[in-house]
């Protein structure tokens, strides 16, 4: 009877101190693995008094499954913008509003403009990173067998089948997702990126397709570990990744050389975004945390740590020299006058592009 | 489990009381059968049948833009009480006219049928050494068989690619001993996705292959031997037909979660290797079509639970 009655005072006061601070002292929070400078989380706790329940995901298609079976009890989210674009259309996320954002100044204006089409006036979101996807190559391994004068600067040392052959005894790996492939294709044969035409989609598998062969494996995370160990020589990935595969390689003192180009005829820009979904049980600790984020110091210590971009002019002068200095992560203006935005598709295209990916993955 | 009726037409003169006896005892058997089926029964109910049903409601369903990203099935008017059911077939029909799926069930089918061979061949001499070792060594060798299912099964899959990677242990170990100028590709092969399956699950070969072996009776093996059978003869002859129970239920238990083996191939499988978990996944997650997703799910549960049952009630007819 005593516990019992212990029990269930314990929880009348935890239901009682709940309703009293859930609003402010918690905050579930749903990021990318490795997404975070480390520490960065736990100075917040220290200084707003919030507990962060931080977990972390490894795809897109993973976060938007749990957002649209709805009540993920998420506060805040890290969704990249093709895949925001649809997210919003359906109502997942509320709307911020920017006058509670104290350092909401420091977002780089010229870069949020690309994408406010996607979200009319980029009312639900606010930018976290942003990247690019492009070439990861083991500078030795390529220059043993391309010749010591070759320049890796163009997307044909992977859709180029002549090419892609000599390497293929290294190890080429692919995204292994269709929505950026197919666009950066798309851009390499001199169509729109965007296009759901089906023709633009035949003509790239057909690029991709004879290139394929010489491929070893698409994947989206396996190639930053295969890189920095020199399993594969070249991959078509996320800049801040490779990068990440650059720094261990040079801690494991392998003699392993990773580098990292923004191929020549254009490729993808995205943005990783924060958002609230529209049930979330602690949007106002999500605003704290958000404004945190946009501080320049934390700003800045999150893409030195994770060597991605922040869209953040405070942070730029904070930035360690090797990250600032490097034109993967903070290309300049005439490269990124190159870059484009990959636009969210109809589900109807969005069919006919997995089916052709199938396709292309298993050789058929 | 239906209730017990007093047979009719019985000569029911002269001993009534008999068969009222008679009659209540076999009631109360029924009873404490029901009562201890409930319970499975139950748990078949909620885990298994309900679940079903929800996964083939929303297979009838069609993908849309919404939270949850499906049409609804019911419509509920309220004004004139109309109920509107809409159940779409046409994810079945996209499944039967596509010959992808086909593909792709035809090729989980026989990369679980080949690695069901596998470990038949490789778990039988396992099981038969440790039913006919010493009692006391028996505890042991079981307990190394289970032993692996204590670390994550992740784990040990990472560590066959740490095993067989270009660079791994056993390239290393040929190239310096000289038995090889190339490193060997062995990962992400098909290869490599029959040897995670054989391995992960080899144990459920073993053990039912095991009991039946271990109450196999040793003076059959004496008397066909005193009959003049060979030893290979004594084997196929006697041995082997007395472990057919335990052959099925071991194939069982291996062939029917590697059809749907989703983690093994896309960690140690190469892009092209087609299983319809995968597709499964690019479903439910690339075209976020859950209906069409279900679908694929529907038919791959009923491709496998019809031969099952046929295979069950052959088996008992047999038995009978």
């Amino acid at each position: 009877m005593k516990l019992s009655h212990a029990c269930v005072s314990v929880i009348c006061a935890a239901a009682i101190s709940g309703s009293v601070s859930a609003e402010d002292k918690v905050l579930n929070i749903y990021n990318w693995s490795d997404y975070i400078s480390p520490g960065a989380v736990k100075k917040f706790e220290k200084e707003t008094g919030i507990k962060v329940n931080y977990d972390v995901y490894d795809s897109n298609e993973a976060l938007e499954a749990k957002l649209m079976a709805g009540s993920s009890g998420y506060d805040l989210v890290f969704p990249s913008n093709s895949f925001f674009e649809r997210q919003v259309k359906v109502g997942v996320y509320q709307e911020i509003d920017k006058s509670k954002l104290s350092n909401y100044h420091n977002i780089d204006q010229s870069l949020t403009d690309k994408i406010k089409n996607q979200d009319i006036g980029n009312k639900h979101n606010v930018p976290y990173t942003w990247g690019t996807v492009g070439i990861g190559y083991n500078v030795d391994m390529v220059k043993k067998r391309l010749g010591p004068n070759f320049k890796l600067d163009s997307l044909d040392v992977l859709f180029k089948p002549e090419v892609a052959a000599k390497l293929q005894d290294c190890g080429i790996a692919v995204l292994d997702s269709p929505s950026e492939v197919m666009s950066i294709v798309n851009n390499y044969i001199g169509e729109d990126p965007n296009s759901e035409s089906l023709s633009d989609l035949k003509a790239s598998a057909k690029v991709l397709a004879s290139a394929r062969p010489y491929y070893k494996y698409f994947h989206s995370s396996k190639y930053i570990s295969d890189l920095a160990n020199g399993d594969i020589c070249v991959a078509l990935g996320y800049n801040g990744d490779i990068l990440q595969a650059k720094a261990r390689a040079k801690e494991a003192g392998q003699g392993v050389n990773i580098a990292y180009s923004i191929p020549k005829e254009g490729t993808v820009m995205w943005f990783d975004l924060m958002a609230i979904p529209k049930d979330a049980p602690h949007p106002k600790a999500a605003m704290k945390y958000i404004n945190y984020i946009l501080r320049g110091d934390v700003a800045a210590s999150l893409s030195n740590y994770i060597f991605y971009a922040v869209p953040n002019t405070a942070a730029m002068p904070m930035l360690d020299a090797d990250v600032s200095e490097n034109k993967g992560i903070y290309p300049t203006q005439a490269v990124k006058d190159k870059l484009f935005i990959q636009v969210a598709h109809t589900s109807k295209f969005d069919r006919s592009l997995t089916r052709t990916w199938s396709n292309i993955k298993t050789g058929r | 489990m239906s209730d017990f009726t007093p047979p009719q037409g019985l000569p029911s003169k002269g001993k009534p009381s008999r068969l009222v006896r008679l009659w209540t005892r076999l009631r109360t058997i029924n009873m404490g059968r029901s009562a201890v089926i409930t319970i499975p029964s139950l748990w078949l109910g909620i885990f298994f049948f309900i679940p079903f049903l929800v996964v083939f409601k929303i297979s009838l369903s069609e993908s849309a833009i919404a939270i949850p990203p499906y049409t609804a099935m019911f419509a509920w008017n309220p004004e004139d009480a109309y109920l509107t059911i809409k159940a779409s077939f046409s994810n079945y029909l996209f499944l039967f006219q596509n010959d992808f799926y086909l593909d792709a069930y035809l090729s989980s089918i026989r990369i679980a049928a080949v690695s069901t061979f596998f470990t038949l061949i490789i778990g039988f001499p396992i099981a038969y050494m440790i039913a006919r070792s010493k009692p006391t060594m028996r505890t042991l060798l079981l307990s190394l068989v289970i032993l692996p299912f204590w670390t994550s099964f992740l784990l040990r899959v990472y560590a066959w690619i740490a095993l067989l990677k270009k660079n791994g242990v056993i390239n290393e170990f040929l190239m310096s001993s000289g038995l090889i100028d190339h490193p060997l590709i062995m990962l992400q092969t098909n290869f490599s996705v029959y040897l995670g399956i054989v391995y992960t699950y080899l144990p459920f070969m073993i053990l039912p292959l095991y009991t039946t072996l271990e109450k196999m009776d040793i003076t059959l093996l004496e008397a066909s031997e005193d009959l003049g059978a060979k030893p290979y003869q004594t084997f196929f002859l006697v041995t082997l037909p007395l472990a057919v129970p335990g052959i099925v239920a071991g194939c069982l238990l291996v062939f029917i979660p590697a059809v749907g083996e989703f983690v093994i191939p896309s960690l140690l499988g190469g892009s092209n290797t087609l299983m319809i978990g995968r597709v499964l996944w690019d479903e439910f997650f690339l075209n976020r079509d859950w209906p069409m997703a279900s679908a694929v799910a529907i038919v791959m549960l009923v491709l496998l639970v019809g031969p099952i049952m046929f295979m069950r009630s052959r088996s008992k007819r047999e038995e009978v």
